[in-house]
């Protein structure tokens, strides 16, 4: 597709920007994998001294983790354009420059830049899958990768999503709000388990409004080939990561107004 | 005696009100831990449901433990001192020399300030709502319980300044590391994690394998959250709860003292460079 | 068929008023203060395809919003817009690919990289064909010396250098229609010089509809056919330039210098406007004094050693303008 071709040509201009300085990504790299480790290593330390959580072993966990934190690595590297939203573009007019553009906005801010530092997280979330995958025996049938690459998929879509929310709230207050936090961080922490050990509201929660159970939890139980503590049936774990999309296709209405708003209030 | 302290209450007193004015960045940053706090008891919660009856920490201990950790969790040095991250990047450290006081103190009294005020209002909250709010909705198993007693609550009390005076001879540590490396960035980013780890604030230390625990229990990072956390429900107590503290107050001094030692080096360096 | 029609373009900012002090934030938390601003007020003009409008007026006249609002970043109170049969700000993305459009002192290039960096991704942006592209950029990079820029990232390039590649980039897509909000502003004078150059040969050879909005006069002069004068948000003229000059200030001016010491002139329909040693400043309107008849008059009676005749600065054209509508900065 041309867009992505286009998304290519901005993540080639900010890598190579980001290459001038190799120190400071690579740094920041090594501080999250760090971070990322040690925070994983707590929840090592739980395993090893229950045993198990609900009825799911340490490897089942380290799976739910690992996909949801790839999602997450991933779209957070495109983040940035959302981050600074309000500093960068609403409070100094600069939004004005992206709406010269021949091209939706949202996908502009996509192209600000392709954060390398976020390698770190990355490359943590990877080996953890791999510890989980290796622990599980996963079996790697068409079936099984289709619907883990599905879900990773749609979980990047509900990133962005929130992504999107988090900017928009910028059209009027300018500054980004530490609350959308909550969800962003908040719900990959939560993600990370199997959803059947949440309270009810909880679950909920997860599933229907800020979908994150659904780009993480049912396709990965689908894909482990393991029983559903909930009874959740084949056809919806299968296509439960659809919900990212919608997700992000109501955030970008969403964003739409923001604009309205800044294009009749001017910079 | 009051005039050699008088420019470092100062200091203190205002940077207090200051940060007091952040109130809806505050709020904010409230409901998150709100909800990190939710979200950590009812992982700990599932791990124990169907686990033996004999743990090295009951779950009603871990809960009250994550309440604290939330509502002191600024406590936990993250980042330089804003304000000498600022002096970094600007290259201004070496006007701080020209105050007539002690660089060391200045900054101390100063990072005391900064966590104490954001602490008050923060763990005033988390109390009203684990605490109180939690156990008037049905919530009470998941509540934040009270202190064990009157000696627990006294003794807590006490850790908890060493809490504060603790962790900041560890954001001055981070402080010299940010001049020395001339830049604000390394030293913060590596010590949160460890932070977190150590202090009890990712998973209570008693959840650890048994072989790391005495050497988990003796680091500074411990003094932190596990220490006072320990007196509060009073796993500590008695003469092991002043151990606690001692030990929270030996760190302190050596920690104190190696920053000013380290400073110290650090300035001249600066001086010699013309910094 | 206009290209551009503006009818009854009126638009209105809400500003919040608050009073100072700690006081009046907590006041303002409950009940917000509310004052209008009238930008436009039923502002009505249209552009045929190629033509050359220049648009004048003080600070907070109006013209910068007119911009906006033509380039469909902002949107009308009231009023409609119709540039090439579309609605620009409801189809903003339609609109845009047509258009050029150019904010004086600031950039729409990527601060880091470097110019033909930032040129290489506008055409992609633009989806402008990778050969014509080529032409184009290559053009333009000779009309407005830009081969050693090319490499510099933008930073790094001056206020005059920045103007210059801000131009080519609006124009790398070969747009019908360039909108130019102070362009020339901080620059020095070749820069200033260069630009005038380079719209002009675009209206002129290419044929593109300019729309320019500008402090400076001799942008005017250089290249406007035609300007709208515009202030508190009302049009105040609409006219060719040399009317709009005409109009303004039916003036000439004669600079003597004399071979002795200036005499006491008295002339009808003559002022005399100052008066120091041997030179003299007269003012007459043309329409009624015929310059050469009164220089012969002149010599004939003095002994003249120079003489200098100008039209007033267009500057002054235009405050008196401005003044005698009550245009002064908003």
């Amino acid at each position: 597709m041309e867009a992505l071709r286009l998304y290519g040509r901005y993540a080639a201009a900010s890598v190579r920007g980001q290459m001038q300085y190799p120190a400071s990504f690579l740094m920041i790299s090594t501080a999250q994998l760090l971070a990322t480790g040690i925070e994983f290593l707590g929840l090592w330390a739980l395993f090893a001294r229950f045993g198990q959580i609900e009825g799911w072993r340490f490897g089942e966990v380290c799976v739910f983790y690992g996909v949801v934190n790839l999602a997450f690595a991933f779209a957070d590297s495109c983040a940035r354009g959302f981050d600074i939203f309000g500093s960068e573009y609403v409070r100094t007019g600069a939004f004005d420059r992206l709406l010269l553009r021949p091209r939706t906005t949202a996908f502009q801010l996509l192209g600000h830049e392709l954060r390398l530092s976020r390698l770190g997280r990355l490359i943590e979330a990877a080996v953890v899958f791999a510890i989980g995958a290796v622990l599980t025996h996963l079996a790697f049938t068409p079936a099984a990768v289709a619907l883990l690459v599905w879900a990773m998929v749609g979980g990047m879509a509900l990133f962005f999503g929130i992504m999107v929310i988090s900017a928009t709230l910028a059209f009027w207050t300018v500054e980004s709000l530490e609350i959308v936090n909550v969800i962003s961080y908040g719900g990959v922490e939560a993600a990370q388990y199997p959803l059947n050990i949440y309270a009810a509201w909880l679950r909920d929660f997860l599933i229907f409004v800020v979908p994150i159970g659904c780009v993480a939890y049912f396709p990965v139980v689908a894909a482990l080939g393991h029983a559903d503590p909930l009874g959740a049936p084949a056809w919806f774990m299968a296509s439960s990561p659809a919900a990212g999309f919608l997700f992000l296709a109501v955030t970008l209405w969403v964003w739409g107004f923001g604009v309205r708003h800044y294009t009749s209030t001017g910079s | 005696m009051a005039a050699v302290a008088s420019p470092y209450l100062a200091a203190f007193a205002a940077r207090f009100q200051l940060v007091l004015q952040y109130r809806a960045a505050a709020l904010a940053g409230f409901a998150t831990q709100c909800w990190w706090g939710a979200i950590k008891i009812m992982v700990l919660a599932a791990f124990f449901y169907g686990a033996a009856r004999s743990q090295p920490m009951s779950l009603e201990h871990a809960i009250t433990y994550t309440w604290l950790g939330q509502a002191f969790l600024i406590f936990l040095p993250w980042n330089a001192d804003p304000d000498v991250a600022e002096m970094v990047r600007t290259g201004a450290v070496a006007y701080d020399r020209l105050r007539p006081v002690d660089t060391y103190g200045w900054w101390y009294a100063r990072a005391v300030a900064w966590s104490a005020a954001r602490v008050a209002p923060r763990a005033v909250l988390m109390f009203i709502v684990a605490a109180g709010l939690m156990p008037l909705f049905g919530l009470g198993a998941w509540s934040l319980k009270a202190p064990a007693g009157l000696e627990a609550t006294v003794l807590f009390a006490v850790s908890m300044i060493g809490v504060a005076l603790l962790s900041a001879s560890i954001v001055l540590l981070i402080n010299v590391v940010a001049v020395a490396s001339m830049t604000d960035r390394g030293a913060n980013l590596l010590i949160a994690p460890f932070s977190n780890l150590l202090s009890g604030g990712i998973v209570p230390l008693a959840f650890f394998p048994g072989w790391i625990r005495p050497g988990l229990r003796l680091q500074p990072f411990a003094g932190l959250f596990d220490t006072p956390f320990r007196i509060y429900f009073g796993e500590l107590s008695g003469w092991a709860a002043l151990g606690g503290v001692a030990l929270q107050v030996g760190w302190t001094l050596a920690l104190v003292l190696l920053g000013r030692w380290a400073l110290g080096r650090t300035m001249r360096r600066l001086q010699v460079q013309g910094g | 068929m206009p290209q551009i029609v503006v009818s009854d373009l009126t638009k209105h900012y809400r500003i919040a008023e608050r009073d100072a002090g700690a006081f009046g934030a907590i006041k303002g938390l409950f009940h917000r203060r509310m004052r209008t601003v009238e930008a436009l007020d039923r502002v009505s003009f249209s552009l045929e395809a190629g033509e050359l409008l220049g648009f004048i007026g003080p600070n907070g006249a109006g013209k910068s919003t007119t911009i906006k609002i033509l380039s469909g970043i902002l949107r009308p109170t009231s009023g409609e817009v119709v540039v090439e049969g579309l609605v620009p700000y409801e189809d903003r993305i339609r609109h845009v690919a047509r258009i050029g459009v150019v904010f004086g002192q600031r950039t729409q290039l990527w601060w880091d990289l470097p110019v033909i960096e930032g040129f290489d991704l506008l055409a992609a942006i633009y989806r402008v064909d990778p050969a014509r592209y080529r032409a184009t950029r290559d053009e333009l990079v000779a009309l407005l010396k830009l081969e050693r820029l090319l490499d510099q990232p933008v930073r790094q390039l001056s206020l005059g250098q920045r103007m210059r590649a801000e131009i080519a980039a609006a124009l790398l897509h070969e747009p019908k229609i360039l909108f130019l909000d102070e362009p020339t502003i901080g620059l020095d004078a070749p820069a200033k010089l260069a630009v005038r150059e380079v719209v002009q040969r675009l209206n002129r050879e290419k044929g593109v509809t300019v729309l320019l909005t500008t402090h400076d006069m001799h942008d005017i002069e250089a290249l406007a056919e035609r300007v709208i004068v515009i202030g508190h948000g009302r049009i105040l003229a609409d006219s060719p330039f040399e009317q709009l000059r005409a109009e303004g200030l039916a003036e000439r001016r004669v600079y003597i210098e004399f071979a002795e010491d200036a005499p006491d002139l008295v002339l009808a329909g003559v002022e005399v406007r100052a008066r120091e040693g041997r030179s003299l400043e007269l003012a007459f309107d043309p329409a009624k004094t015929s310059a050469p008849a009164l220089i012969a008059k002149i010599a004939a009676a003095h002994a003249v050693a120079d003489i200098h005749v100008e039209q007033p600065a267009i500057e002054e054209v235009i405050a008196r303008f401005y003044d005698r509508h009550g245009a002064g900065e908003a």
